[in-house]
Formats: structure tokens, sequence, C-alpha cells
């Protein structure tokens, strides 16, 4: 069964600097994957290099089609949403206007899309005309995840979730990211430096350390090597 | 300017210029006239954007007061010439400085904007002032000068000022400017003090600006007037400095010649009438220039010297 | 060539909503207006110079605007856009001359000056974007040259008669003799202000540019075509200056290459005293500037008519020092 996603023998750099030196690795589709490691590890580049928001070179299949040089917005269009770190979210817009532009590539009404996006986050029905900024750290962090999630994606790229969350916040974060999965099918790459976190909520995981991927295998294999935990994992 | 050429350069350079006027017309003289002052005048512009990076789209201005300072001291006191410049020089130097205050608190595009919008407001003040300044009549020097005096005159000036302008960019000062430019937070941390560089900055463009300005009058038959420092003077200066590049003696010739030479040629352009081929192949012409090279003539001889290294 | 930093670009600045000066603008305003109504209930001079500075001001508003939609978009001060405005009111002369009428020569050249924004932007701007400043001024400012000279020698340097639509009456309004020219100017640019505002309160395109204005990175993320917006910005921008040259050309009676030199530095210190970011700014500070134009040279005497543009220079010079960000700009803080 070919994988959702595909990453072989994949560079990047910014500028002079190679960040990633040749990795591959596979997410199944209707799966999570988690990407791990310390900072550092090209763990965010190796979502931009998907996103497409990064020179890369190597081969990056999404459903079998290669990426080649594709920009942001096309890889977008394709239904690969990336919440990056740092949210991205548009501080200077409303709350409803970030979520509209989630379904930017979308034609048509969009109705259906935020009902069920609203039935994920029910407060943030609430918040429409909100400046997006004025949100807290975690309201804006949903709202990241519920304007991906308005575009009905098939693969979501998520980008160190839990960074700067209060701990009940992110285990909710954590819960709603796996219904999505089980109701929905979403197939998600996560980065995430919370590895014990990670690793309970996907189904596989990467390790990666200066830019290539030193082990891989389901996360019950990753949880359950000691060794492994102690030295990558930090726990 | 780091690539200083070697002496004998130098001298060759000066040995061409000294034969030329005995081997082109008078009206080719005059346009090696014209380059000499763009010439000053462009190397004044390009300490202060170049290498402060500070943009003015206004020293246009500053040339005026120059020329006018010069018209004005001959008609009334028939001053010396060449006395009338160091005072233009003295005068632009002084009033660059305070022209320097409150562009302290302006960079980037908003100093392009309000020294934009003093280049066309400037060539306004002589209209209102008209009895002082001669209104849109202008003032006429008492003594005029043939082409050859003005060539002599604009290349001696330039020779001194390079030279001044050399010592003044290969000392403290000019890393310091090099330190504003590249970035003003890092100057600041390392001690520079930022206002007294950035002032002195634009009142060293201006003194140059204004030796320009002098020239530039008496190589109009030593006549003022405020048509002839419209907002475009200013415009050509810049264009100048951005043809120029940075760091280069060669590129600030070539941006004198370019913006003292081509308006003249391109009168002759068949197709476009006289009067317009000028500003259409100009207009063009810097367009080009900055899409194809953007770095200026001095990036251009830096690309080919690595090709000619590799 | 030396990259020279400006101090608008975000990157290096933290921004701070400026909520603590928009109640105290906003009562400034009010006063003016108040101000305004009083002085043109007691005198019909005064009530003249004032519709005639609405008018105008309306004109500087439209000009303003479109500075203001570029600076936005692609942090690039459009030194041409006045030469621009220029060259799209002589295209709509030369389709009267052809036979147009009016108003349809109004919309023809309306949608010329949007193809001709966007052709600019991709051709001339879109490859400087990511250089220094300087390249991107140089290339403005060429391109004002180049306009200039083509016009030139297009149509050349003699005035032009254009028809006025809106005729040479006047409103009688208690006393005062309103020319139906003034009303027509503020409909025309309110009209086109409006329905710029309604693009991009309440279209998804005008969602995705104010997106890729605002956060190119974060809106390429949800797939705008960031690169396509800017265009449409400088295509909406050219309009906005095409009304702006239209409806000035009718106040200054003739046509001539020089129509829009002057207007260009008003529009800038409208754009300025507004806030460069600011459309509402623009429209404000074009209004200001008109009607404060307006009132002074008619009412002091020191000041004629030839000092208007030291006048206006001076304003530019003063808001820039005293409060960068403009009446409703958002305070940048730059720490040095």
């Amino acid at each position: 069964m070919t994988a959702l996603l595909e990453l072989q023998d994949v560079e990047a750099r910014y500028g002079p600097v190679h960040v990633l030196h040749g990795i591959s690795l596979a997410v199944q589709e209707g799966s999570i994957v988690a990407v791990l490691g310390p900072n550092g590890a090209g763990k965010t580049t190796t979502l931009r290099a998907v996103s497409g928001t990064v020179r890369r070179s190597g081969r990056i299949a999404f459903d079998g089609q290669p990426l080649g040089r594709l920009g942001p917005a096309a890889v977008t269009r394709l239904g690969v949403a990336h919440v990056p770190e740092g949210r991205g979210t548009f501080a200077e817009l409303t709350v409803w206007e970030n979520l509209r532009l989630g379904a930017y590539t979308r034609r048509g009404s969009i109705q259906p899309e935020l009902e069920r996006v609203f039935s994920y986050f029910p407060w943030l029905s609430d918040r429409r005309r909100q400046e997006a900024g004025t949100l807290s750290g975690g309201e804006q962090q949903m709202l990241a995840l519920a304007r991906a999630f308005v575009l009905r994606p098939r693969l979501l790229l998520l980008d160190e979730p839990s960074l700067g969350l209060a701990p009940v916040l992110v285990a909710e974060l954590f819960r709603i990211v796996r219904q999505m999965n089980k109701d929905e099918g979403l197939t998600v790459l996560i980065v995430e430096q919370n590895a014990h976190l990670a690793l309970e909520a996907a189904h596989a995981g990467y390790v990666l350390e200066a830019g290539r991927v030193v082990l891989a295998g389901t996360s019950e294999e990753l949880q359950a090597d000691d060794s492994i935990r102690r030295s990558y994992l930090g726990y | 300017m780091r690539n200083l050429p070697g002496l004998v350069t130098v001298l060759a350079v000066a040995g061409v210029l000294c034969a030329l006027p005995f081997l082109l017309s008078d009206y080719h003289v005059s346009l090696a006239a014209q380059v000499g002052i763009f010439f000053i005048a462009i190397l004044g512009l390009n300490i202060l954007t170049g290498y402060t990076g500070q943009i003015s789209i206004g020293h246009g201005a500053f040339m005026a007061i120059g020329g006018y300072t010069t018209a004005v001291l001959s008609r009334d006191h028939h001053t010396n010439l060449v006395l009338t410049m160091v005072v233009a020089f003295a005068i632009c130097f002084v009033v660059g400085l305070i022209v320097g205050l409150p562009a302290l608190r302006l960079s980037g595009v908003y100093l392009a904007l309000v020294t934009f919008a003093l280049a066309i407001s400037i060539p306004q003040i002589p209209l209102q002032y008209s009895k002082f300044l001669g209104g849109s009549g202008g003032v006429q020097s008492s003594r005029t000068v043939d082409n050859l005096w003005i060539y002599a005159a604009a290349w001696t000036a330039s020779a001194i000022l390079f030279v001044l302008a050399w010592l003044i960019l290969r000392g403290r000062i000019g890393r310091a400017f090099r330190a504003v430019r590249d970035s003003e937070i890092a100057a600041v941390a390392s001690g520079v003090e930022l206002p007294v560089y950035k002032t002195l900055a634009f009142g060293i463009s201006a003194a140059y600006a204004g030796v320009a300005g002098s020239l530039f009058v008496l190589a109009t038959n030593g006549f003022a007037q405020p048509s002839e420092f419209d907002v475009f003077l200013s415009l050509e200066l810049l264009i100048g400095v951005a043809i120029a590049g940075l760091g280069s003696l060669w590129g600030i010739l070539a941006g004198a010649a370019f913006v003292g030479l081509l308006p003249q040629i391109s009168t002759s352009v068949p197709v476009i009438g006289a009067e317009h081929g000028r500003d259409v192949v100009f207009g063009a012409a810097v367009i080009l220039v900055m899409l194809l090279v953007p770095d200026g003539f001095a990036g251009l001889l830096a690309r080919l010297r690595r090709l000619a290294r590799a | 060539m030396a990259t020279v930093e400006s101090s608008p670009r975000p990157s290096f600045r933290s921004r701070r909503t400026d909520v603590g000066s928009l109640p105290v603008v906003l009562v400034l305003l009010l006063g003016a207006a108040i101000f305004l109504l009083v002085g043109c209930l007691q005198s019909t001079n005064f009530a003249r110079l004032t519709v005639e500075g609405l008018a105008s001001g309306a004109v500087y508003s439209s000009l303003a605007l479109a500075l203001v939609l570029i600076y936005r978009a692609t942090h690039v001060i459009n030194f041409a856009q006045g030469e621009l405005a220029m060259l799209t009111t002589y295209v709509a002369y030369q389709l009267i001359q052809w036979g147009l009428p009016y108003w349809g020569a109004f919309f023809a050249t309306l949608a010329i000056s949007f193809a001709l924004g966007l052709v600019l932007e991709v051709a001339l701007i879109r490859p400087v974007l990511h250089r220094s400043v300087i390249a991107t001024v140089i290339v403005t400012v060429g391109l004002f040259i180049l306009i200039d000279g083509v016009v030139n020698w297009v149509w050349g340097a003699d005035l032009k008669f254009m028809p006025s639509p809106f005729g040479n009456g006047a409103f009688n309004l208690g006393g005062v003799a309103i020319l139906h020219l003034y009303v027509g100017m503020l409909a025309v640019v309110a009209a086109s202000v409006l329905l710029v505002w309604a693009l991009f309160r309440f279209t998804k395109l005008g969602l995705g540019m104010r997106a890729a204005a605002v956060r190119p990175a974060a809106a390429a993320l949800v797939g705008v075509r960031v690169d396509r917006m800017l265009a449409i910005g400088w295509g909406l921008a050219a309009v906005l200056g095409a009304v702006a040259g239209l409806m000035a050309e009718p106040s200054q009676l003739f046509l001539s290459p020089t129509l829009m030199q002057s207007i260009l530095v008003y529009a800038f210190a409208a754009a300025v005293l507004g806030g460069l970011e600011s459309p509402a700014g623009a429209v404000v500070g074009g209004l200001t500037i008109g009607v404060s134009i307006s009132l002074v040279i008619g009412y002091v005497p020191q000041i004629s008519s030839e000092l208007q543009l030291p006048f206006a220079f001076l304003v530019l010079l003063i808001v820039l020092l005293v409060k960068p960000s403009g009446l409703f700009g958002r305070r940048e803080v730059r720490r040095v």
C-alpha cells in the first residue's frame, strides 16, 4: 500500500546552511506519525519541506504525486494543511476571518465545514468577531488547528502544538487531534518536543538527529525500548 | 572606496583628463565638464546613500543653494568665482548638518519621501522671495566663463574632493559610516554615536552638492534660475548613485557619465522627437539597469573580476 | 548596492496597537468637523473655501489611498503613482477624442489602468522587491521619468481641453453656490473608495489580499497566492490613481503633463498624515490637507498659493518627526 506521504532522501537548506541530509519517511493514510528528536535536528524543517516553505531536493510524493518544486500555496491546494510553529494566526483579523482563510482554497459555501469545526471547538462560535490577536496563546493554538481543519485536509502537518501551552490545554488538543483522526480518517504528521505525549497519540514515529533519521518504528516499539527512551526521548 | 585603483591608474586617468580638452571640440568639452560636475555631486551623495544608507531624493536642493550662492555673491559683490565655490561648500555643509538633524528620525523610504517633497518644494522659494533671489527671472552672475574654465575647475575640484573623500572614508569616520549602513542597532551597541555620523554624512554630501551646484550655474552662463533645479535634477543624482554602485571609483565615473551624457546623447534619438527622446530613453535605461544590474556598475565590475579570476 | 534598512519593515519591530491615541484623534476630528460646520454657517466665503478644499481633498485622498494600498501590500513607495494617474487621464482623453462618450471612456480607462498596474507590478516591481529599498525607489523614479517622457512624446506638452462631465452649473445651498463639479468630484471619489473598501471587507479575494499584505508567509500556508494578490493590489491602486487623475483634471480646466506632480506631494502628505498603512487615514488625511490648504490660503495673506507645496512639505516633515505612524497608524516600536 502506498503511503499518503512519502519522503525519499530529502535534503533542505536555508541559504548556505544545510539542515536535512537525506530524510526518508512514509506516512500511511489514516495514521498519526510523530517526528521526534532534539532541538536543531531538523524536525520543523521536515514539515516545511513537505509544505514547500523551504528549498528542498529529493523526492516528496503526496498521494503518489511528486511535489517537485511546488510552493506552499499549491501544496495547500492539494489538501495539505500546515499549522506552523507559532501558529501562523492572522492576529489582525477576526476569528471568523481566520477560519474563512483556512478554507481559502475551497470554492462555494463553507457552512458545513464551519459547523463541523464548531462541533469540535464550540467556544469559537461565540468569539467570531473577536480580533484573533487578543485570544490567549492556548486559544490561538486551537484556532490554528480549527483553521487547518476547515480546509478538510487529507494531511495535517502539526509543528510543536504543545509549545507554551498549559498541560490541560495540551491534553485537550491531543484529544481533539486523536478524535479527528478516528472520526474523519485525518492523517497527521506531528512534530513534538513532548515525545511522551506524541507517542501516546501516534501510531508510529521517526527520531531525527542532525538532519537524519536515526530511528523508526511503531509507537509501541519506541516506547518500549528503555535505552532509546532515555537517550533520544529524554525520559 | 575599497577598490582605490593603483597610483598608476590614477595618474593615467589624470593624464587623459589633461589631454582631453586638446582632443575634443568645444561642445564635447562642455559635455565632459558636465560629467565632472555630476561626478562631484554623485561622489558626495554616494557618501550619504552608499555608505551610511540614507536615501536622499533632495540633493538638487543643495545644488540650488550652492548655485545661487555663487550667482548672488558674484552679482552683488563681484566675488572671485573660485572663492564663491568655497563659500558654497561651507554654507551647504552647515545647511546639510541642519537638514541632517530631522533626518535622524527618519530612515529608508520615509527619508526618501521627505527629501522628494523637499526637492519639489525648493524651486518655489526663489519665486516667493523674488527681490533677493530673482524670482523666475533668476540671478545672473557678474562674470561668465568659457567651457574650458569649467572643465578645468570641475575636474580639479573633482580630484581634490575625491582625495578628501578617500581620506575620510578609509579612516575611523568611514568605518563608522559603514557601521551605520549595515546595522544601526549594532552600530549603537558598539558605541558609534549615530547622530553625529548620520548628520556628518549629510553635511559632507550637501557640501559636495553645493560645489557641484556652483559649477552647474557657471556652466549655464552664470545664470541661476529655479527651473534648472527642479525635481528631475535630484532624481538624476540619486540615479547616478544607484548606477555607480558601492565602493568603486570607476562606478562613480560611470554614474556621472550615465547621468551627464545619456540625456544629451538621447536627444538625437530618431523616432522619438528631440526633446522627449531624452526622458523616454533615460527612464527606460534607468529601469533596465536596475533590473539587470541592481548592484550598479561597481557590482558589475566585481562580477567581471570574479569571472576573470575563475 | 548598499542594503538600506527601512524603518517600516515589520520583521524587525514589534507592533503594538496604538489604542491610546485613537480616541484623541477622533475627538480632534470631531472638533474640526464642528469648526468647519460652524464656519460654513457663518460665512459664505468660508463655506465656498471649505467645499473647494473638500473637493481637492477628495482627489488627494484617492491618490493617497492608492499609495497606501501599494505600501501595505509591497512596502514600496510608488514615486510614479502620480505620473501613472496622469498617463491614464491622457488615455481617457484619447478615448474621448476617438468618439467615446465621457463615462464610457471613464470606465474603459479604469479597466485599462487596472491592467497597467498589474503589468507594472509583475514586470518591474516583482524582480526588485526582494532587493534593497534603493532598487525599488530607483525603479519607480525611473518609471516617473519614463512616463513623463512618453506622455510628452505621444501627446505633447500643450494644454488639452477635456469636457467636464459635471457641467458648469451650481447648486444653491442657503446662498452659497456649490458647483456641480465639486459635488461630482466628491461623489465619484466616495463611490470608488467605498467600492474598494467593500471589496476588501466582504469578498474572499479582499480577505486574501489583506492576509497577503499583513502576513505573507502565513497567507501562503492557507493557499493564498501572495504574488497574485500583490499584482491585483497594484492594479487596484492604479484604478484609484486613475480616478484621482480624472477628477483632478476638470478642476484644473486643462490637461497637461504636469497635472499630477504637485498632487503627488499632497497625496504623500495625506498618506503620511493618516498613517502609511491606514486606508481610512489616507481618506481623512486627504480631506484634511485639502481643506487646510484651501482655508489657509484663503485667510492668511502671507501664504500665497506659491507656498502650497512648501506647506505640504512641512506637514509631511512634522508628522514624520512627531508621530511617524500618522493619525491612525499602529505605533511600531523601534529600539535604538
